[in-house]
């Protein structure tokens, strides 16, 4: 199983990323439905940003989910998308700090 | 029976109308139908309409919705009017979600028996042998009176049946041809005293041993579901939590604990079950799921989540009343003390057997242990108010936002929240300070779409006369079922402030059908087909407006939203109902 993720990952970073193509494939691949169209998470779903996990890491869950997250296999997600998903997730700024609405 | 002159001033129906004014109902919600046309003029003629005043519905199923949600507030039913065939089965779906939810609804249904006495082809159509079989499998009980005295006796015994835990729908038929005929002369009318049935208490034995094991428990956890029935159930269950210190994790299927309250774990939930060695449920629905951790994959996998040696408990009047044959009585859970019994009505009892077994050297360590639950409690709010900062500023608004910003407006006023929280995330709970009874009232019971707005309406209608702001966060696909209930809140001058979660789709189905996709290994970008609302997308607003309604949207950026939310409170504190469209994030 690692090498087999190994390998994954080895031919995902061969790929230049894509943020744009990120954000358009995960709204078409319906990774939004879960997780929020900026990846903030809700009760269907953890969130995925910013700062997501390794994409090592998401590559490896994506293919082999537990819990109530559907598989993705490479049919369906190429490695290669995967990376540019990643980077959209990357590409997602931090929040703001002290929202006064959040203090009440 | 010959009638010289062809009018009454005794039909049938104004007796009717006694028995149901002596049951106290305050309103009738219906949708008019020939087969109650007698009934329907007695209320409003005979009875002065008033107590109970008819309102109008344009859908049996939102009559009986209203009823619902209506009674979650106030704590008694409402009277639904239909006709016997096609208004009951508009309105079946609606009974089934009140049975779900065990709440009472009075349905009083008209038929034609008397085959001699149809007028018309309609007639005919609208006649049934047996009109409740069609709901029997989810109703509690039901019965079709051949007499006025007859009527009298069955329409008090299905009040106290429906008012007995646990509650649910109860079905009265009232024969067409007794309610236009005069009454005939000699017979004896009497309408038999009401008296409520106490609810059913513990068992003495068993709540000893429930408060022998709470006691002498390290990390007990209450698990409430349908706990709390009334006002009074929510003190008790602050004072049983109090007492021993323990966890509380609210299911929200009612008001049951206070969502600021340190001891309130429902935010770790999960933690604090997988770490109880006492779990008591309290009328808990699905105690199974509730601490089995349940896979979503191909292969079906369940497991446990409570530690081994956990001692489970569960008070609830569910185990007094079950039907076959729709399965909503959930998968077996093998429990270690099993108390059949109301559990508001038994925390009494239960409370004073915990104090009686109270120890000093039990004291200290609920103390310590009550300051590690507030720890925990802090850090999750903590955690829920930095979770909500994420999406802030996103368009679709995310729904932390829009219920941030709806309890900045709403947090000094005394606000009624009668909507579903699960479709949002659950962050009202998780932002905002429920404290009392009618702060929430859980939501459908049966998961029948369709709930949310006129059980919105009927909440609103039983708010009206407290003065409280009922707010309503409206899922778009169960608005679509029967959006009439808008001119229903309209026309009656019901304040009720609407906030469209217009995510525009059933988006618990495209989820769905996105893992039917991916399971079967194709098309994952096909999900939205036959499960989204957005082309072309619904003008909530301008539907509200159709309806004689206040209507604001779609608003879709962030920043507007605060001036929307107060419009629309403005209007409603004026006495009317308000609908403001919020394009939303999915949850």
């Amino acid at each position: 199983m690692h090498k087999l993720i190994l390998i994954l990952f080895v031919g995902a970073l061969l790929h230049a990323e894509d943020a744009d193509n990120g954000k358009k494939l995960y709204t078409t691949v319906g990774c939004y439905e879960c997780h929020g169209r900026v990846g903030q998470g809700g009760s269907a779903g953890p969130r995925l940003a910013p700062r997501p996990v390794p994409l090592q890491a998401l590559v490896a869950y994506v293919r082999h989910p537990s819990g109530a997250m559907p598989p993705y296999t490479s049919k369906l997600v190429t490695d290669a998308q995967l990376v540019d998903i990643h980077a959209f997730l990357a590409s997602i700024p931090p929040p703001a700090k002290d929202i006064p609405l959040l203090n009440q | 029976m010959k009638v010289e002159v062809q009018t009454t001033d005794r039909p049938g129906s104004d007796f009717m109308m006694d028995v149901l004014k002596s049951l106290d109902f305050e309103y009738v919600c219906s949708n008019p139908g020939s087969s109650f046309r007698a009934l329907h003029e007695s209320v409003i003629n005979y009875g002065g309409n008033r107590s109970p005043e008819f309102i109008t519905c344009c859908h049996e199923e939102s009559a009986t919705a209203m009823a619902h949600g209506y009674a979650k507030i106030e704590g008694k039913p409402l009277l639904v009017f239909a006709h016997g065939t096609v208004g009951l089965q508009h309105a079946s779906m609606a009974i089934y979600n009140a049975y779900c939810d065990r709440v009472p609804v009075y349905v009083v249904l008209g038929n034609i028996m008397d085959a001699t006495r149809r007028r018309s082809f309609v007639d005919w159509a609208h006649s049934v042998q047996d009109a409740a079989a069609m709901v029997r499998e989810y109703i509690k009980w039901d019965d079709a009176p051949l007499s006025l005295p007859h009527f009298a006796e069955s329409a008090v015994r299905a009040y106290k049946i429906a008012m007995t835990p646990p509650f649910m729908p109860v079905v009265i038929v009232a024969d067409a041809d007794t309610q236009e005929s005069p009454i005939p002369d000699g017979t004896d009318l009497r309408i038999p005293k009401l008296t409520l049935t106490a609810p059913p208490q513990g068992d003495s034995g068993a709540v000893a041993e429930a408060a022998r094991l709470l006691v002498a428990a390290e990390s007990p956890v209450i698990l409430a579901g349908r706990a709390a029935r009334t006002p009074a159930g929510l003190k008790l269950l602050v004072e049983l939590a109090e007492t021993l210190q323990t966890a509380v994790i609210d299911l929200r299927q009612r008001m049951n604990f206070p969502s600021r309250h340190p001891l309130n774990q429902t935010m770790r939930g999960r933690a604090a079950i997988t770490n109880a060695d006492v779990i008591l449920g309290l009328e808990v629905e699905d105690f199974y799921g509730a601490v089995h951790s349940i896979g979503q994959q191909i292969e079906y996998r369940t497991r446990p989540i409570t530690r081994p040696g956990a001692k489970l408990m569960s008070i609830t009047a569910g185990d007094l009343f079950l039907r076959s044959n729709y399965q909503d009585f959930q998968r077996f859970q093998e429990v270690d003390l099993a108390i059949a019994a109301d559990a508001e009505a038994t925390l009494p009892v239960l409370i004073e057997a915990v104090k009686r077994q109270l120890t000093d050297d039990r004291k200290r360590a609920f103390q310590d242990r009550g300051a590690k639950l507030a720890a925990s409690h802090q850090e999750a709010q903590e955690k829920a108010r930095a979770d909500a900062a994420y999406a802030w500023d996103a368009s679709p608004i995310s729904t932390a936002r829009l219920c941030a910003e709806l309890w900045a407006q709403i947090k000094n006023e005394d606000w009624s929240f009668v909507s579903e929280s699960a479709f949002v995330s659950g962050w009202p709970q998780r932002l905002w300070d429920f404290s009392k009874h009618y702060h929430h009232i859980g939501g459908q019971g049966g998961y029948g779409i369709g709930y949310g707005a006129p059980a919105a309406v009927g909440a609103a209608l039983a708010n009206r006369k407290h003065g409280r702001l009922t707010v309503n966060i409206q899922c778009d696909g169960d608005m679509m079922y029967a959006p009439g209930i808008l001119w229903t809140a309209a026309h009656h001058r019901i304040p009720l402030l609407n906030i469209m979660h217009n995510n525009r789709g059933y988006h618990q189905e495209v989820m769905q059908v996105q893992i039917m996709a991916n399971q079967h290994n194709r098309g994952v970008d096909r999900a939205r087909i036959g499960t989204t609302i957005d082309d072309p997308p619904v003008d909530y607003a301008k539907l509200a407006q159709s309806m004689g309604m206040y209507g604001e949207g779609p608003v879709s950026d962030p920043k507007d939203l605060a001036a929307a939310l107060r419009r629309g409170i403005e209007v409603v504190k004026r006495g009317e109902p308000a609908m403001i469209d919020v394009v939303t994030q999915p949850r």
